[in-house]
C-alpha cells in the first residue's frame, strides 16, 4: 500500500502534472506493489492535480494497461493480435494457463503472476510473443515457458 | 528481385542508439545544419518535391500538411511525433526509435525551425517502455551537446522535445485522439474540423507526423526532394518500411522503394512461407486493412496501384497467413481486437463491433446461419459510414474481404466443417 504522502511525491516529480497523467499512474501502478490503482490512490491523484476523480477513473478504464483491481508481481501480457495469433500463440496461452494452473485473466495464488491478453507489442518478427514488464520474449516454445517462469518465480520471491 | 535500399535506415544496426558521436560520424546532424541555412519555404518545397505521403498510414501528402501549417499565422505551434504505432503487425518506428532515436529528434528539429516552433512532443505507446527510455536518452544527449535547448548550434533557435507515454489504446494513433492524450485527457478523437493545423495541441496550430515520415526528412533536406523522390514511383515518392510477419520465413522490417511488389516482398525477402505449407491470403496495412489472396500478390507496393486494387499501403503491415490457418477463425480475432479498442463514442462503432464478434463467434461454433451473411455485409456497410475516426471507419474491412475470398469456409462451417481443423464444434455445433 502506498502512502498518501508516497503517492504526492510521484505526483509532484512531475512537471506538468495533469499532462503526465498517464505516465504519474503507470508509475503509481507499478508501485503498488499488486500492480493496480487503488481507489484511495486514485482519489489522492485528483486532489493533487485538482482535477475530478471521475476523469481518473474514465482514464484508468479506458487504457488497456491499468487495472483497478490488484494483481499478480509479474504481468504476464501474451499477444493476442493477428500476427501472433496466425504463428499459434493460443498454443503458448495454453503453455503458460498449465504452468501456472490459471486462466487467462487470473491472478496465481501466491499473488505472484497474472496472465493477460495483450493487443500488439511489436515483436510480430518473433511471434508468438509474450512481455512481461519491460522485457519481451519471442519465438516461444513449450520448454521456454517453463524457464521463464522458473526465473521469475526465483527472483521473485 | 527486390531490392532494399537504405534511405532512412541507413544507420540502423551501425551506430550505437546511446551514442551522439555514433550518430555525428555517421554524418548526423548535417541536414539540421543545413536547413539552418534554408528559408522555412525552401525546406516545404523540398517535403513538397519528395512527394512523401504520411506513413502511419492514412498517406496524407506530407508537403501539403506543412504547406498548411505555414499558412497559419498563430503562435506557437507545435511539433508533435505520433508514435503510437498500436496498428498489428507494425513494427517499424520501434525499430527507428530503438536503432537510431537521434534521427528523429533531429528532424524534429528541422520541423520546428521550419515552423518557428519551440516545443515539440513525441508521443510513443506504452507497449513500448524501452523505445520510451531510448528516446529519453536520445533527447538528454543532444540537449547536453547543443544540438537540442536554447540557442542550438549558436543560432537564436531554441528547441525542446517531450517524452510522453501512452497506456495501452489502438485510438490514441488517431492524430486528433493522441492530441486529447497530450492533453491529459481522455484520448477520444476529435470531430474535424477544425484541423489540427489549425485548433492541434493546446488548441494551437500543430503538425502532427508519424515517426517514419519524420525519419524521412533529414535525407530529403540533404539531398534534395527530388533526388529522394526519384526511388520511388511516379507519384508515390522513395522508400516504405514494410513489416513482414505471421507465416513466412524471414519476418522482419525491409526497407523497399514504392513500386516493389507484394510477391518480391514476401518471397525474394521474406522467404515464402515455411516449408510444407502454402500461401492462403495476405492483410496488408495491419488489422483494418483488407485481406487478398493470390491474384493479387503482383500488385506494386504504391498508393495508385493499391489502391486500383483495393488495397492499401496503410502503415506498411504485410501479414501472410498459410493454409493451416482458419479464415473464419482469423476474422474472429481481427474482430475481437476492433471489440476491445474501440473508443466507445460512436454507437455504430461500439455495438456494430460487437455484433459483428457474435455472429463470428457463431461460425466458429457452427451456429451460423446463412442470413448472417447479410447482417455481416449491413454492418460493413454501415460502420464505415457512422463513425467518424478511421478506427470505425476501417474496423469491418478484413471481415468483408476474408467473407469475400472464402465465403466457402464460411459456408462449410455452418455445416460444422473446419478445414484447417482450427474451430472445434463440440459445444452445441450442429
Amino acid at each position: 500500500m502506498l502512502t498518501n504522502q508516497q503517492i504526492r511525491d510521484v505526483v509532484q516529480k512531475y512537471e506538468d502534472g495533469e499532462e503526465n497523467i498517464l505516465a504519474i499512474l503507470l508509475k503509481l501502478q507499478e508501485a503498488s506493489g499488486q500492480n493496480y490503482i487503488s481507489e484511495d490512490c486514485a482519489v489522492e491523484v485528483a486532489k493533487e492535480l485538482n482535477i475530478p476523480a471521475s476523469k481518473i477513473y474514465d482514464l484508468l478504464t479506458f487504457h488497456s494497461m491499468f487495472s483497478t483491481k490488484p494483481r499478480g508481481k509479474y504481468i504476464i501480457e501474451i499477444c493476442k493480435s493477428a500476427p501472433c495469433h496466425v504463428n499459434k500463440s493460443r498454443e503458448i496461452v495454453k503453455m503458460f494457463e498449465n504452468e501456472l494452473g490459471i486462466k487467462m485473466g487470473e491472478t496465481t495464488a501466491d499473488k505472484l503472476f497474472t496472465l493477460q491478453f495483450t493487443s500488439c507489442i511489436g515483436a510480430c518478427d518473433i511471434a508468438p510473443a509474450a512481455k512481461i514488464g519491460e522485457k519481451v520474449y519471442g519465438n516461444l516454445t513449450k520448454e521456454d515457458v517453463k524457464k521463464i517462469i522458473q526465473e521469475y518465480r526465483e527472483g521473485g520471491k | 528481385m527486390a531490392k532494399i535500399v537504405e534511405l532512412i535506415t541507413e544507420n540502423v544496426g551501425k551506430v550505437r542508439p546511446d551514442s551522439l558521436e555514433d550518430y555525428l560520424n555517421a554524418s548526423g546532424y548535417e541536414a539540421l545544419k543545413k536547413a539552418f541555412k534554408m528559408t522555412p519555404e525552401e525546406i516545404i518545397e523540398e517535403v513538397k518535391k519528395s512527394n512523401l505521403r504520411g506513413r502511419g498510414g492514412a498517406g496524407y501528402p506530407t508537403g501539403s500538411k506543412w504547406e498548411q501549417l505555414h499558412e497559419i499565422d498563430e503562435t506557437p505551434k507545435y511539433i508533435v511525433c505520433n508514435a503510437d504505432e498500436g496498428e498489428p503487425g507494425t513494427f517499424k518506428d520501434k525499430i527507428i526509435m530503438d536503432k537510431d532515436p537521434f534521427k528523429l529528434v533531429e528532424a524534429m528539429t528541422i520541423a520546428g525551425y521550419t515552423f518557428g516552433s519551440n516545443h515539440g512532443y513525441i508521443y510513443i505507446r506504452g507497449e513500448y517502455p524501452l523505445s520510451k527510455k531510448t528516446m529519453q536518452k536520445a533527447v538528454d544527449l543532444a540537449k547536453e551537446a547543443g544540438y537540442l535547448g536554447d540557442n542550438i548550434l549558436g543560432t537564436d533557435y531554441s528547441f525542446d522535445i517531450h517524452i510522453r507515454t501512452g497506456a495501452g489504446a489502438y485510438v490514441c494513433g488517431e492524430n486528433s485522439a493522441q492530441l486529447n492524450s497530450l492533453e491529459g485527457k481522455v484520448g477520444r478523437p476529435r470531430i474535424k474540423p477544425p484541423h489540427l493545423a489549425e485548433v492541434g495541441l493546446f488548441k494551437k496550430p500543430t503538425l502532427v507526423n508519424n515517426v517514419e515520415s519524420f525519419a524521412a526528412i533529414p535525407y530529403i533536406v540533404l539531398n534534395g526532394g527530388e533526388k529522394y523522390a526519384s526511388f520511388g514511383t511516379k507519384e508515390s515518392g522513395g522508400t516504405k518500411l514494410v513489416c513482414l510477419s505471421g507465416n513466412v520465413v524471414n519476418r522482419g522490417v525491409y526497407e523497399v522503394p514504392f513500386g516493389t511488389t507484394i510477391r518480391e516482398i514476401i518471397y525474394d525477402l521474406g522467404g515464402g512461407m515455411p516449408e510444407g505449407r502454402k500461401f492462403k491470403f495476405a492483410q496488408i496495412g495491419g488489422s483494418s486493412g483488407p485481406c487478398f489472396g493470390e491474384d493479387k500478390l503482383d500488385t506494386p507496393l504504391c498508393y495508385k496501384e493499391t489502391g486500383k486494387n483495393g488495397l492499401i499501403v496503410g502503415s506498411g503491415a504485410l501479414l501472410v497467413v498459410d493454409d493451416s490457418n482458419c479464415a473464419v477463425d482469423f476474422a474472429k480475432c481481427i474482430s475481437e481486437f476492433f471489440v476491445h479498442e474501440s473508443c466507445g463514442k460512436c454507437t455504430m462503432c461500439r455495438e456494430g463491433n460487437r455484433q459483428l464478434l457474435r455472429i463470428l463467434t457463431r461460425f466458429t461454433e457452427g451456429k451460423g446461419c446463412k442470413e448472417d451473411f447479410a447482417l455481416i455485409e449491413q454492418l460493413s456497410n454501415v460502420l464505415p459510414i457512422s463513425s467518424f475516426c478511421g478506427l470505425g471507419e476501417t474496423a469491418t474491412r478484413a471481415v468483408s474481404t476474408c467473407i469475400e475470398l472464402f465465403r466457402d469456409e464460411f459456408e462449410e462451417h455452418i455445416e460444422g466443417k473446419c478445414r484447417a481443423g482450427i474451430c472445434s464444434f463440440s459445444e452445441g455445433g450442429k
